[in-house]
C-alpha cells in the first residue's frame, strides 16, 4: 500500500469531502439531482422563455435603423437643396425597407401567413405598431423616391414636374417621420418584454437603436462618396451620444438581473459594439479619418444589435436574473 | 372536500361557456401523487406531438418545462425541509428537533391564463384571444409564428414549435381544453386527475376552496403553505392558480410577475425623444454646415 502517494491522498480528500458536504462536484460530473438540488429556481430551468429569434432579427434591426434614418438625412438634404445626397439617401431608405420586409418575413415561423399582421392594429403591441410603421414608411419611401427621381431627371415638364416636386417633398418628409419611428421602435419592441436585461434598459434601448441608425446612415452615405460637412456633424452627434450611452450602461448596473450585459459572450458583443460606435468612431473623426470612423460605426452598430439579441437569450435562460429583476 | 366522486366539478358536465362564467384550475401539490396522468391526457386529447425524450437526472421529471409541445408539466421538487408534521430522522421522536428533513413535492404546472396576459397583448395578428370563460386561446390557423408572445409571457409558458414537429412554426400553449369546454366537458387534465390535485370549476368557487385548503394545511402543520395567485401585480391574478409549499422560486414561478405592457409608456417616451432629437440634430447640421 502506497497510501502516502499523491494519487492516494487525492482519493482520501475526495472521501473526506463527500463525507463533509454530501456531494462532490468535479469536471464532467454534473450533480443535478441528489441528494438535494443546488441549482437556482427549479433545477436551473429558465423562468421566462429566451427569444426564438435568429440572425434575421439583429440584421433587420440594423437595416431598418439605417433605412429609417436615411430618410431623415434625405429630407434634410432635400430641404437644403443637396439633390444628389437626397437621392442617394432615399435610395438607401428604399433598398433598406425592401430588405427589412424580407428579413422580417423570413424570421416568421410561418412566412406565408405574414399578411395576418395587417388584419389588426394594436397600440399595446410594439410588434403590431412596428409592422404598421414599416408598412407606412415603405408606402412613403418608394413613391417618394420615384417622384424625386422623375423630378430630378425632368422626365415631365411644366405643371407635372412642379406637382412631382410637391409630391416628393410631402412623401420624403412623411418617410422622415416614420423613419425615425422605424429606427427607434425596435428598442421598444425588446424593451417591453419579460426578459430582465431588456426591460431594465427600456429607456436606453430606443435611444441606442435610433442613434445607431442615424450614425449608420450618415456613415454609409459618407462611404458612398458624399463627404459633406453636415454628414460629418451628424456622425459626431451619433458618436457622442453612443459614448454617453456606453458610460450610462457601465454605471446603470443591476447586478444579477442584467449580468448578461456585463458577463458572458453577450456582454463582450455589447461592449465591442458600443466602443466601435462610441469612443473609437469619435476619435477617428477627430483625427479626420472619416471613412474609418464611418466603418467603425457601421460595424459597431451591427455587432451591438447581435449583442442585444444575445443578451436576451442569456438573460432569458437565467432564472436568477428573473428573480433578481423583481426588485427593480 | 377531496374525492367527491361523480359529484365533483371535475366529472360533472357544465355550461360555463354558454353562461359566460369565469372558470379556473386550482392545482394543489399537497395531494398530487406525481402520476403524470394530466400530462398524458393533455397530450392525447390535444394531439400534442412527441417532442423527444431525455433523461434529465432531475428527480422523476424528464419533461423539464412547459413549452410548445408540453402544456402540463408535473414538477418533482426535492427539498431538505419538513413536510407538515412529518417525522424525520431517528432522533426526532426523542427530542423533537428533526434531523435531515426531506420532502418530495409534486406540482402540475400549466399556463396561468392571466387576467392581463402578456402573450395576448403582444400578439400582432390577433391570433391570441380571450374566451368567454376568461381563458387565453391561441388560434393556430391565424398565428404566423412571429415569436413575440414567447418573450412577452412573464411565466415562460408559450413557445414556438420547432421543425420537424407537426404544425411547426406556430406558437402553442394550453388551450384550457376550450374545445371540450364548449361541449360541456371538463379539461382533460382535470378529468383524469385521480386525487383531484387539479380541480376545474368556477374561478370564484376555486379561490374560496384554495383559501380554505391553505388554512386546513396550516392547521395540520404545513406552515409554509400559501396560494400562488399574483393579484397584486400588473398581471392582476391568474385563472390557473396554485397552492405551493415554500417559496415560488423553487417552482420556477416568478414571485412578482409583471405584464410587459407596463414598460411601454417609458420605452415609447424614449423612442419619441430620440426621434425628435435625431430630426433636430440633422436639421441643425445641414442648416449650419452646408
Amino acid at each position: 500500500m502506497t497510501s502516502d502517494s499523491p494519487a492516494e491522498k487525492r482519493l482520501e480528500e475526495l472521501r473526506e469531502q463527500a463525507w463533509k458536504d454530501g456531494v462532490v462536484p468535479g469536471r464532467g460530473v454534473d450533480v443535478v439531482g441528489g441528494p438535494i438540488p443546488r441549482k437556482p429556481g427549479y433545477y436551473g430551468q429558465p423562468v421566462v422563455k429566451p427569444p426564438v429569434w435568429t440572425w434575421e432579427i439583429p440584421i433587420y434591426f440594423f437595416v431598418g435603423g439605417l433605412s429609417g434614418m436615411s430618410a431623415v438625412i434625405g429630407s434634410a438634404a432635400f430641404l437644403f437643396h443637396h439633390v444628389d445626397l437626397a437621392r442617394a439617401a432615399m435610395w438607401l431608405a428604399a433598398i433598406g425597407v425592401v430588405l427589412s420586409s424580407i428579413l422580417l418575413i423570413m424570421d416568421l415561423g410561418r412566412p406565408l401567413l405574414f399578411i395576418n399582421m395587417l388584419r389588426v392594429f394594436k397600440h399595446q403591441s410594439a410588434m403590431s405598431m412596428g409592422v404598421w410603421i414599416l408598412s407606412t414608411f415603405g408606402a412613403c419611401v418608394v413613391p417618394g423616391l420615384i417622384a424625386l427621381e422623375l423630378h430630378a431627371h425632368h422626365v415631365f415638364g411644366g405643371t407635372i414636374d412642379q406637382l412631382l416636386r410637391i409630391a416628393a417633398a410631402i412623401l420624403i418628409f412623411g418617410s422622415a417621420f416614420f423613419g425615425t419611428l422605424l429606427a427607434t421602435y425596435t428598442g421598444v419592441l425588446i424593451g417591453a418584454t419579460a426578459i430582465p436585461a431588456w426591460f431594465l434598459h427600456r429607456l436606453l434601448l430606443p435611444i441606442h437603436f435610433g442613434t445607431a441608425g442615424l450614425g449608420s446612415a450618415a456613415g454609409l452615405l459618407e462611404l458612398l462618396g458624399h463627404r459633406l460637412a453636415a454628414l460629418n456633424v451628424v456622425g459626431y452627434y451619433a458618436a457622442v451620444v453612443e459614448s454617453v450611452l456606453l458610460i450610462w450602461l457601465s454605471i446603470d448596473k443591476h447586478g444579477m438581473a442584467d449580468r448578461a450585459i456585463h458577463e458572458h459572450g453577450s456582454g463582450w458583443l455589447i461592449r465591442i459594439g458600443e466602443i466601435l460606435t462610441g469612443p473609437l468612431a469619435l476619435v477617428l473623426r477627430l483625427l479626420g479619418l472619416v471613412p474609418f470612423a464611418a466603418m467603425s460605426f457601421l460595424v459597431g452598430a451591427l455587432v451591438s444589435r447581435f449583442g442585444w439579441i444575445a443578451v436576451g437569450k442569456v438573460s432569458g435562460s437565467d432564472p436568477e436574473s428573473v428573480f433578481a429583476a423583481e426588485r427593480y | 372536500m377531496i374525492g367527491e366522486g361523480i359529484q365533483s366539478t371535475n366529472q360533472r358536465r357544465h355550461s360555463f361557456v354558454q353562461d359566460r362564467v369565469e372558470v379556473g384550475f386550482f392545482t394543489d401539490p399537497s395531494v398530487c401523487i406525481g402520476c403524470k396522468a394530466c400530462e398524458v391526457a393533455c397530450k392525447e386529447w390535444n394531439h400534442v406531438p412527441d417532442d423527444g425524450f431525455t433523461w434529465s437526472g432531475n428527480s422523476y421529471d424528464n419533461t423539464g418545462h412547459l413549452g410548445a409541445s408540453t402544456w402540463r408539466h408535473v414538477m418533482f421538487l426535492e427539498q431538505d425541509r419538513q413536510k407538515g408534521n412529518q417525522i424525520v430522522g431517528s432522533h426526532s421522536l426523542a427530542n423533537g428537533d428533526g434531523e435531515d428533513p426531506f420532502r418530495w413535492v409534486f406540482l402540475s404546472d400549466v399556463c396561468k391564463h392571466c387576467q392581463e396576459a402578456g402573450c395576448l397583448e403582444a400578439c400582432p395578428t390577433g391570433a391570441i384571444v380571450r374566451t368567454e370563460v376568461g381563458s387565453v386561446l391561441v388560434q393556430n390557423d391565424v398565428c404566423n409564428g412571429c415569436g413575440y408572445c414567447v418573450v412577452s409571457c412573464p411565466f415562460g409558458v408559450i413557445d414556438r414549435r420547432p421543425e420537424p414537429l407537426p404544425d411547426a412554426g406556430g406558437a402553442f400553449k394550453c388551450t384550457f381544453c376550450y374545445d371540450r369546454q364548449k361541449s360541456g366537458l371538463v379539461p382533460a387534465c382535470a378529468k383524469v386527475c385521480p386525487t383531484e390535485s387539479i380541480v376545474f370549476g368556477r374561478l370564484d368557487d376555486l379561490r374560496a376552496r384554495g383559501a380554505e385548503r391553505v388554512q386546513q394545511l396550516q392547521q395540520s402543520g404545513y406552515n409554509d403553505a400559501q396560494l400562488y395567485d399574483p393579484t397584486e401585480t400588473s398581471v392582476r391574478g391568474i385563472h390557473a392558480f396554485f397552492l405551493i409549499l415554500g417559496e415560488p422560486e423553487a417552482y420556477g414561478l416568478p414571485p412578482k410577475p409583471q405584464v410587459p405592457t407596463i414598460y411601454l409608456k417609458s420605452a415609447w417616451g424614449a423612442a419619441f425623444a430620440t426621434a425628435i432629437a435625431s430630426i433636430i440634430a440633422t436639421l441643425l447640421a445641414f442648416a449650419f454646415f452646408s
